[in-house]
């Protein structure tokens, strides 16, 4: 049955592949998750991913899920946040996790890694000013520790304090002690984290979910 | 020794050799002719002597034959570190050779002068390599393994333990047997079973040459960790193979059911071996969790149920190595968490120790048994094996990796394929199973020299060129990275992300099962093994816990903060402007807590723990230390009382000189003073040792003041930041010379 649907949806799932580099029976298993998530309809509300069980016990769930509806991660160059998306997004947004192609020149490697650390970036990013500024910073990692036990916000914002730091001497060298740094910029944040080889970590396997049981 | 530079210390080492040389010369013979009897036997045949003549009462007397045997074990081990030290003596020569080489010439001329002197050069015994020289270096292997990397790629590295080795193995063996077969080779005697065992023996990759050639060339992870694993797991399907064809061997025929038996027996050996390994391990770390009050012996119990696995495990037959491993890696999490730093260090350096010395003993008795064993000298035989060996090992890891790279993300190149070929080294693993072959198989030692030239071929030529190789080949090296704590949250948000996103792909993948593993970890198992509270610690916290730590330590000694950039950046620069205040408790206790810490501070933490070389970096003399201590100290003082008593903001950055922070005092403060402690990290226990390490954190020769009011009660969140003390240290670039494995053992991941 799956596969008289791909026939069907040929020339959809073509531009579709295109444009995020899946194959079509990727896009065809990614969609039918989205009709189960979705519960058949055609966009996918927040709501619909509040419920997928595996996701309650993460700490990051709510940043998760509000990646999956932030327009920056659409590529339309837009910003702000939506109410829903349709499967094309939710598909442009899941490509940000395919692995790189085995036969890339250095640059298109680059390009893939700007592209994912965007998607990180922004992430961390909630008010979309271009800059990762320390309160945000600290909200990430309180909310990376929250579910230690009720360790309490000052350690994380040790961390976090201690992270940031970090950053501004590795980006900016030499500031006055009435200079201020506003946040990390996208530069920045490439900077600190291009040892991290994040083009083979931040990746799923796509290829072997037909084998596993479509879990709620 | 003509080969050495007769500079003063060579030549005193020279010196040296040669009269221990001597010396294990003297004792051979004086162990060859005279009959062999007890101890005790001198004592009654001096009391016979007694009454039948009166001799003068013996003011000096030999007796050699009481202390023999520990004599000359210690007398080789000497010889053994001696030469180690005279290496790194000749700057040059260890720059080219591998160490592993120059000991086993080492060995060679060792055996060669003993046989000169007319005796006979002992031979690696078998029952003393598996027994006393094994295992220490495979414990050092599995308690330092690099987990992540190891389980990252773990199906790779059973593929190329298993697979590769049996086909190997069989690929070696059926073109030596069709080699026989040929008339003109003249070794009509040999079947096939035979030559399948010799294939067993000569194909397995040896962790100890491994380990010893890898060091030094310093190539990147993930190569090192496919080669090195494959070597420590290749052992089960080693053993297996051996003992079927040993016993097949005795039959001289082979059935089906023989073969289906025998891989039942693979699976009941590795599998085995691993549950052996895991249970030693969880009986270990539920040990330590009550050592508290004796910390003293806290190492022995790692060193000792890690050996009992072990030979629990070569009792039934079953993979030792495999238990061994197991055994450290299961243990290591919750050991580390219950013990003392000290006992740490303990371990660390007594592992080290042991497999340095293991490693070098090996090597030269390998040289000495080449010299000393029995020989049969074939050249085809010998040759073809030799080439067998090379072109086997590279058809099979090239077919591998070729099926490998459908299932992987991060696909193997060429040059990686290169290297796991190429650093395929054969060592004395198989020379020991070669060994232990009864004499019973007629082609043993034509067996054993074939199994020595192959261990020389792969040690000398290929440890050799392996490092010019990877230089010419530009392979990627070992990363140099120094512990940041952005990566470090990054990689936590990143396993998380992974983690969430799976969920909604509504994939089980590698994330999904690893979250679920850590929570079980959490919720169960770390309840019963770790003392205390430690247990609810998170990693993160851990991690930057433990790197606070090393850099206050390291900064006390040099008296300045590591960073390799200049900077002046400080708190200020970051966070919103903040008033400080200063209250007089605080003051007296950070005061108090400085004083004191700054005796007790001896404690050299710059470490290596992956490398065998170099644990501590001796830089400076005790003495030296304890001078810059005490101008420390005094500095501090002064410039706490100076500091403590301005505000930040108007306090002028003396260039250079980093300002100085202190975060979670917490960890000190809330064994004693502070009422109430928002911070649920654990109570450090309550030993000396321990303590004294968590209050080194706040020392430094340069302080900032900003200290705010305490903590006084629960909800502090109406102030914001300004409402607790902080004392947050600048982290910037911890220094030059620390690796990120340095911090992998020392971390609790």
């Amino acid at each position: 049955m799956g596969a008289l649907q791909s026939l069907s949806d040929e020339p959809e799932y073509r531009e579709l592949a295109e444009k995020t580099g899946f194959s079509f029976e990727q896009i065809g298993i990614l969609h039918k998750r989205f009709k189960q998530l979705s519960h058949n309809e055609d966009m996918l509300r927040r709501a619909d991913l509040d419920t997928i069980p595996d996701l309650a016990c993460n700490p990051i769930r709510i940043q998760i899920i509000e990646a999956f509806f932030d327009k920056r991660n659409f590529h339309q160059n837009g910003d702000g946040t939506v109410e829903e998306i349709s499967f094309e997004e939710f598909l442009v947004v899941m490509s940000h996790f395919r692995p790189p192609a085995l036969n890339m020149t250095e640059e298109q490697r680059e390009k893939v890694r700007r592209e994912k650390l965007r998607f990180l970036f922004n992430m961390h990013d909630t008010d979309n000013d271009g800059t990762i500024t320390l309160e945000e910073y600290r909200h990430v990692v309180e909310e990376l520790l929250s579910r230690s036990g009720a360790l309490g916000k000052e350690t994380a914002k040790g961390i976090a304090d201690a992270a940031m730091l970090e950053v501004a001497s590795i980006s900016m060298g030499h500031m006055e002690p009435d200079e201020f740094y506003e946040g990390i910029t996208f530069e920045h944040f490439l900077k600190i984290l291009k040892d991290i080889e994040i083009e083979t970590r931040m990746n799923i396997r796509f290829l072997n979910m037909d084998t596993m049981t479509l879990c709620k | 020794m003509p080969a050495f530079s007769c500079a003063f210390p060579g030549c005193r080492r020279d010196l040296l050799v040669i009269v221990l040389v001597v010396f294990v010369g003297i004792g051979l013979p004086i162990e060859a002719s005279a009959p062999a009897y007890q101890s005790h036997g001198t004592e009654g045949s001096y009391l016979t002597n007694v009454t039948n003549t009166k001799k003068a009462f013996p003011v000096l007397a030999v007796n050699y034959k009481h202390v023999r045997q520990p004599f000359e074990i210690a007398l080789w081990i000497l010889l053994a570190l001696l030469m180690k030290l005279g290496f790194h003596l000749i700057p040059r020569l260890s720059g080219v050779v591998p160490e592993s080489c120059l000991l086993i010439v080492v060995g060679l001329l060792v055996g060669g002068l003993i046989k000169v002197i007319g005796e006979e050069p002992p031979v690696l015994d078998s029952q003393l390599f598996f027994l006393c020289l094994l295992p220490p270096i495979i414990l050092d292997a599995g308690y330092f393994l690099p987990i992540r990397p190891f389980t990252e790629n773990v199906g790779t590295i059973l593929v190329f333990a298993v697979i590769g080795t049996l086909w190997n193995t069989f690929f070696m063996g059926g073109l030596l047997y069709a080699l026989c077969q040929i008339e003109s080779v003249g070794l009509g005697g040999v079947d096939l079973l035979a030559c399948l065992l010799f294939g067993s023996i000569v194909s397995a990759v040896d962790p100890v040459a491994v380990l010893a050639v890898f060091e030094e060339i310093h190539i990147n992870e993930l190569v090192h960790i496919l080669v090195f694993g494959e070597s420590l797991l290749n052992d089960a399907v080693t053993v297996v193979l051996y003992n079927l064809f040993e016993e097949f061997a005795k039959v001289g025929t082979v059935t089906v059911l023989d073969v289906f038996l025998g891989v039942v027996c693979f699976f009941v050996v590795s599998l085995g071996g691993v549950l052996v390994g895991a249970i030693y391990g969880f009986l270990a770390a539920f040990t330590s969790r009550f050592t508290s009050h004796t910390r003293v012996i806290e190492p022995l119990f790692v060193f000792l149920y890690s050996y009992m696995a072990y030979l629990s495990s070569e009792m039934f037959h079953l993979s030792g190595i495999m238990a061994l491993i197991v055994c450290g890696v299961v243990m290591r999490p919750y050991v580390e968490a219950n013990i003392s730093h000290k006992s740490y260090t303990t371990i660390k350096y007594f592992l080290k120790m042991w497999s340095s010395v293991s490693e070098t003993l090996i090597f030269i008795f390998l040289g000495v048994s080449t010299v000393a064993g029995p020989h049969a000298w074939n050249w085809t035989f010998v040759i073809t094996t030799v080439i067998l060996c090379l072109v086997s090992r590279v058809l099979g890891v090239i077919g591998l990796t070729f099926i490998i790279n459908k299932f992987r993300i991060v696909k193997l190149t060429k040059k990686d394929q290169f290297i796991v070929a190429y650093g395929g080294l054969r060592g004395a693993i198989a020379f020991s199973l070669g060994y232990l072959l009864s004499n019973r198989h007629q082609m043993r030692n034509l067996f054993l020299t074939a199994i020595i030239t192959v261990i020389f071929f792969t040690v000398f030529v290929q440890g050799m060129t392996i490092r010019p190789l990877v230089e010419l080949l530009a392979v990627k090296k070992k990363k140099e990275s120094k512990p940041s704590i952005n990566e470090e949250i990054h990689t936590e948000f990143l396993n998380h992300l992974l983690t969430g996103v799976e969920g909604v792909c509504g994939h089980y993948g590698h994330y999904h099962w690893k979250e679920k593993l850590n929570r079980f970890n959490k919720t169960y198992v770390k309840r019963w093994l770790i003392a205390g509270e430690n247990f609810k610690e998170p990693e993160l916290i851990a991690f930057y816990r433990k790197m606070e730590l090393k850099q206050a330590i390291m900064m006390v000694e040099s008296g300045q903060l590591p960073s390799a950039l200049p900077s002046t950046i400080s708190m200020q620069n970051i966070q919103p402007r903040a008033i400080p205040r200063v209250s007089k408790k605080r003051e007296e206790e950070i005061r108090r807590i400085l004083r004191s810490n700054l005796q007790n501070n001896k404690q050299k933490m710059r470490s290596r723990s992956y490398s065998r070389h170099t644990l501590f970096d001796a830089d400076e003399e005790d003495n030296v230390s304890e001078v810059r201590l005490r101008k420390t100290k005094m500095e501090m003082e002064r410039r706490m009382s100076h500091y403590l008593t301005v505000p930040a903001n108007r306090e002028s950055p003396r260039p250079g000189v980093r300002r100085v922070r202190f975060e979670s005092d917490n960890q000190v403060f809330s064994a004693d003073s502070v009422p109430t402690v928002h911070f649920e990290q654990p109570s450090p226990p309550s030993t000396p040792d321990a303590v004294s390490l968590e209050e080194e954190v706040p020392k430094r020769p340069s302080l900032e003041a900003d200290i705010e009011g305490p903590r006084g009660n629960a909800s502090d969140n109406h102030q914001g930041e300004l409402d607790y003390q902080r004392l947050a240290r600048c982290l910037s670039d911890p220094g030059p010379n620390k690796d990120k494995e340095e911090d992998d053992p020392f971390m609790s991941c």
